[in-house]
Order: C-alpha cells, then sequence, then structure tokens
C-alpha cells in the first residue's frame, strides 16, 4: 500500500528541471505524478515513477540529491466529493496530511491523489475501514 | 597514579629550562650550520655564524623557516645526518602541494615518543591501560606518534589505526579499550556508530580520549564528551617538529603544555616577524632543540594560537599554547571581525553536513557581506521544506553566535562546488582594498 516517492533537491536556476526530467528520460523511466514545493531558494521536486529505485540511481549516477519517502495514492472516484471523502477519513481518524498532489490516468473513472501523512500505518487502516481504495506500487507501474 | 611522565622536565623551575634551552640552542645552531647547506648558505647570506648565538634570547636574531623551504630541499635535503642514522621517515598528506618530508634518528623518535608519554599520562593514562589507537598509521605521524607513546610509558598499544569503524566499537567493549587517541571528527563518527549499535557509551571501559590532527572547538569537545561518556583532551602536533604530543591539554583543559625542553616556541607577527606577548593571539613558530635529524629553526607552523606562563593547577611549569584558531593563511576579515574558514566549517560539522562549502566575500554600499554556499547533501536532506528552512536558519545562528558576524547561506547542489587536487579553495574574495 506504500508508494515510493522521491524527492530530489534543486536549486533556484534555470535548466535544473530539464536535467532532472532529462536523466531520467535518457533510462527509459515514466513520471506518473509530480509535484514542486518551492520557497526563494530552492525547491523540492517530488515525483512518482514507473521504476523508483532505477530513478534514483539515475539521479544519483548524476550527482543529485535525492531521497526516497513512502505516500499513499488513493483512488478517489472522479465526481464532485470524492476527493472530500478521503479527506474526511483522515481527519476523522486524527490523521494530519504533510501534503497531496493529485493525477488523472486515462484508464478508468477514478483520479488519483498522492498524500503524505505522519502515521501511515494508522492512515492505511482508517481508509481500509471506510473503503477507500489504495493503490499498490505494482498498479502505478501498470499505469 | 603517576601525576607526571617526566617530573624532571614537565615541573622544571623556570630558570633551569631557560639554561638547558640555551644550552641545547647552540648545539642545535651549530648542528645547522655544519651539516645542513640549506642553513649554512642562509646564515652565511646574513653574516650570522653559530657563535653569534650565546643564549635562548638569541633566537631573534636566527631566520625564520618555511614549508616552501622543505618543500625546496625534498625529499632529503634538509636533513642533518647520514641515511645510516636515519631510523625512519614520515610525511604530511600534502593537501597544498608536494609532501613534507621529514626524519628521525633513534634519539628523535624517543624525544617524540617522550613527547607523546607525557601527553598520555596528562589524560589521566597509566601503564595498566589499553590505548586504543585510531589514527592512520603509515607516513602520517598520528598513529605511529600515539604507539610509540603508549609504549614509551608502559601501556598497552592496540593498533587499530582508523576506518572499520563497526569493528572500531566491537574493540571498545571487547578489548577493554581505556584511553582512545584519534581526530576530533573520527570521534564523533565513533559515537554516532555507538549510538547506531544501540550501545549505551557509559557501559563501555573507556574513559579518556587524546584528540588532535586538526582545529576542534569546545562546542566539539561536549558533543564528544557525551557521544563517547569521556572526558575529552586536546593535542598538538606537526611532523615537521615531530608529531603529536609536541604540545598536550592537562587535567586544567585550559591550554596545552608545550614541551618547550625541545620544541622552543614563540608567537610572531605574520606580516612584520615580530615576537608578540604572552596572550597575544600570532603565528606559532617553533625551533627544535635537541633533535637531531631535522632540527628546524623558527619553523613557521602558519597555525593561530596564543601563549601563556600563568602557574597551571597541575603543577606543570611547561608554556601554555591556547587551542590552534586556524591557519593565518587563511584568515578574513568580515566588517572588522577575524574569521577563520575553519570556524565555518565547525559549524557546519556541527549540524551534520558534509563540509563541501564556498565563501565568497563581497563589499555592497561599503559594508562586507559574506555568503556561504553549502552543499546540500543527502545526510541532511529531508523531504520536508520546513526541516531544511529550519537547518539553514539553525547554520544562520551559528554563524552569528560563533564567528560574531552574520552571513546569508545558500544550499546548494552537490558537487556544484569545484574540486581541486590540491588544498580545496574555500574562499573567493570580490573585494578591491
Amino acid at each position: 500500500m506504500l508508494i515510493k516517492q522521491i524527492s530530489v533537491f534543486v536549486e533556484n536556476q534555470k535548466g535544473r528541471l530539464a536535467d532532472i526530467t532529462k536523466a531520467l528520460a535518457d533510462q527509459n523511466i515514466s513520471i506518473r505524478a509530480l509535484s514542486i514545493a518551492d520557497t526563494t531558494d530552492f525547491g523540492i521536486l517530488r515525483l512518482i515513477v514507473d521504476m523508483p529505485d532505477d530513478a534514483v540511481k539515475a539521479l544519483k549516477d548524476q550527482g543529485m540529491t535525492v531521497s526516497l519517502t513512502n505516500v499513499l495514492a488513493v483512488a478517489i472516484p472522479d465526481v464532485p466529493g470524492g476527493f472530500y471523502s478521503a479527506i474526511k477519513t483522515l481527519a476523522d481518524a486524527d490523521i494530519s496530511v504533510e501534503y497531496a498532489y493529485a493525477f488523472i490516468t486515462p484508464k478508468a473513472n477514478n483520479a488519483f491523489v498522492i498524500i503524505r501523512v505522519e502515521d501511515n500505518d494508522t492512515a492505511i487502516e482508517a481508509f481500509k475501514n471506510n473503503n477507500v481504495s489504495l493503490l499498490t506500487q505494482e498498479e502505478i507501474f501498470n499505469i | 597514579m603517576r601525576q607526571y611522565y617526566q617530573a624532571e622536565y614537565e615541573t622544571a623551575p623556570r630558570n633551569h629550562l631557560r639554561a638547558l634551552q640555551s644550552e641545547r640552542l647552540i648545539k642545535s645552531v651549530y648542528s645547522c650550520y655544519n651539516n645542513i647547506p640549506f642553513y649554512r648558505k642562509k646564515l652565511d647570506e646574513m653574516g650570522l655564524h653559530p657563535k653569534d648565538i650565546a643564549s635562548i634570547d638569541d633566537i631573534v636574531k636566527l631566520p625564520f623557516t618555511y614549508k616552501q623551504d622543505l618543500r625546496d630541499n625534498y625529499p632529503y635535503g634538509m636533513f642533518a645526518v647520514p641515511r645510516e642514522e636515519l631510523v625512519r621517515i614520515h610525511a604530511s598528506s600534502g593537501t597544498t602541494g608536494k609532501q613534507t618530508v621529514v626524519g628521525y634518528t633513534q634519539q628523535d623518535v624517543d624525544i617524540w615518543a617522550n613527547s607523546a608519554a607525557r601527553a598520555i599520562v596528562a589524560a589521566g593514562g597509566t601503564q595498566s591501560d589499553y590505548i586504543h589507537v585510531s589514527y592512520g598509521y603509515g607516513l602520517f605521524t598520528g598513529g605511529l606518534g600515539l604507539h610509540y607513546g603508549a609504549e614509551k610509558l608502559g601501556a598497552t598499544a592496540i593498533p587499530v589505526s582508523s576506518g572499520n569503524t563497526r569493528r572500531q566499537v566491537t574493540i571498545l567493549q571487547d578489548f577493554h579499550s581505556d584511553l582512545i587517541c584519534c581526530t576530533p571528527s573520527y570521534a564523533m563518527y565513533i559515537g554516532e556508530t555507538i549510538k547506531d549499535m544501540g550501545i549505551d557509551p557509559s557501559s563501555l571501559p573507556l574513559r579518556a580520549g587524546i584528540f588532535g590532527a586538526e582545529s576542534w572547538s569546545e562546542n566539539m569537545r561536549k558533543e564528544i564528551e557525551k557521544a563517547l561518556a569521556i572526558k575529552a583532551y586536546d593535542i598538538y602536533g606537526l611532523s615537521e617538529i615531530a608529531g603529536p604530543g609536541v604540545a598536550y591539554e592537562c587535567a586544567e583543559q585550559s591550554g596545552m603544555h608545550i614541551c618547550e625542553d625541545y620544541f622552543y616556541p614563540e608567537i610572531i607577527d605574520p606580516e612584520t616577524g615580530e615576537t608578540l606577548p604572552d596572550g597575544e593571539y600570532g603565528e606559532l613558530v617553533f625551533t627544535c632543540i635537541g633533535k637531531e635529524a631535522l632540527p628546524l629553526l623558527r619553523y613557521r607552523t602558519r597555525d593561530i594560537c596564543a601563549l601563556s606562563h600563568e602557574k597551571c593547577s597541575c603543577g606543570r611549569t611547561l608554556v601554555k599554547m591556547t587551542k590552534t584558531k586556524g591557519r593565518s593563511d587563511d584568515m578574513l576579515i568580515i566588517r572588522g571581525v577575524n574569521v577563520f574558514p575553519s570556524q565555518i566549517e565547525h559549524i557546519i560539522l556541527e549540524l551534520g553536513m558534509e563540509p563541501n562549502y564556498l565563501i565568497i566575500v563581497d563589499r555592497i554600499n561599503n559594508l562586507d557581506t559574506m555568503t556561504v554556499q553549502i552543499e546540500m547533501g543527502d545526510a541532511v536532506f529531508s523531504d520536508s521544506v520546513k526541516e531544511i528552512e529550519r537547518i539553514e536558519r539553525k547554520i544562520k545562528e551559528n554563524m552569528q553566535s560563533v564567528l560574531g558576524v552574520s552571513a546569508n547561506i545558500k544550499l546548494v547542489e552537490p558537487k556544484s562546488i569545484p574540486r581541486s587536487e590540491g588544498k580545496a579553495k574555500r574562499v573567493i574574495d570580490n573585494r578591491e582594498i
């Protein structure tokens, strides 16, 4: 149920994003979702890719600072209120959300939201009890 | 437990020391003049002859010796003895260029070993102790220096050398190490490893450590004492003079006693060469009095410190030196404040970051500004912006409190700061003064 998310440290300079995405493209790695957290001085690029371990290697070989974080990929029915139900589940279980970003796939009627929470185990439990679907690493690979 | 290793010298009355130093200096100058072409030429050019040296006070007449002189005479050009008399060669790591090569006769090795033994006893070491030596063994004087000191004392040397840190910890436990000798930064690493292995440091027999070969702050000392549950002592030395043990800390821990019966110290103004009084910071200069193979005269160490002849509660009468601040050629003046890159390095290290940094100094609107670029490495990187910003803030705060001057911090990507094969260029000074 845990999805590996790659975080890359990015200096605020032209061309850095291009370098990072090229490093991945050269290794035939597909990006499934991405988000950038930015400050004045630097940014953190967060990526969900199909082959996270290969991606980490590819980026480290290029001398980049990379870390892996375990996040959750929640399947949201693509209708109004879909996201609300998932978030309410977390709120009711007293779980804080650190950040979230959404992506849509060509298949199915679901949107997917990547959520980072402080307590993965409790969140997984809460989602299970409320029939909220989580994607597995393999399902991400197969999108 | 004996208090001093060589009480006769360590607690000698000052006038006895002076007489000994005068006698030894004269002999050394004769040896330099008669046996080392470099010094003969220099003294002749100055119109100086060994007979002009009547006492230790005449030391100011003698010329300075620089690291470059050793390099110019690489490898063995400055030895005063024939090769048959040499029993040991050591060399510096050569971070600033060609390796500096030094040599020792048996007597020189004994002088050095006695100095190191003094250091071990001053740190509370005894003949029954297991001395764990984690300095590198090899051309570097660290490992063999403390090793021979331990054996000279009659203690038991465990020549672990550096590296294989988990095994270091196992040895600390199983081999009953009482005292450890290594660099302060390695001591920190061992401390971390002890923690990672889930071991309580106070459960180890280890009770003290002697740390040197790099400048370290009082903060670093507290960190090490906590991480290893020991008392941490300082030691100073350089291969050109002997090795570790040239100066050593006693229980009072307010400076290091210099073995001035063999290594006579002076503090000079690095610009003018003028001798400075006690308490004033300047460049540390050593004259070897009594060594046979390489009796350097007024060798400029480029280390900055101050001397004190104040009475020490330990009873030793040997002059004390403060911890070294850094090298004279490294110092910056930012808004009137003296800043050493090594101070910045220690702040960075203390926060668990790799010491890959670049200091950029500018003058904007008649005001000096300093920006420190620091590479963001894996060890400290996290997925949280909040966390990274917290570290940035901490670095800034620490710089302000330690240096007394504020710096801008810019976190940069790994490998973006240029590496070099010689000494890493730590400073870019854009000011045109």
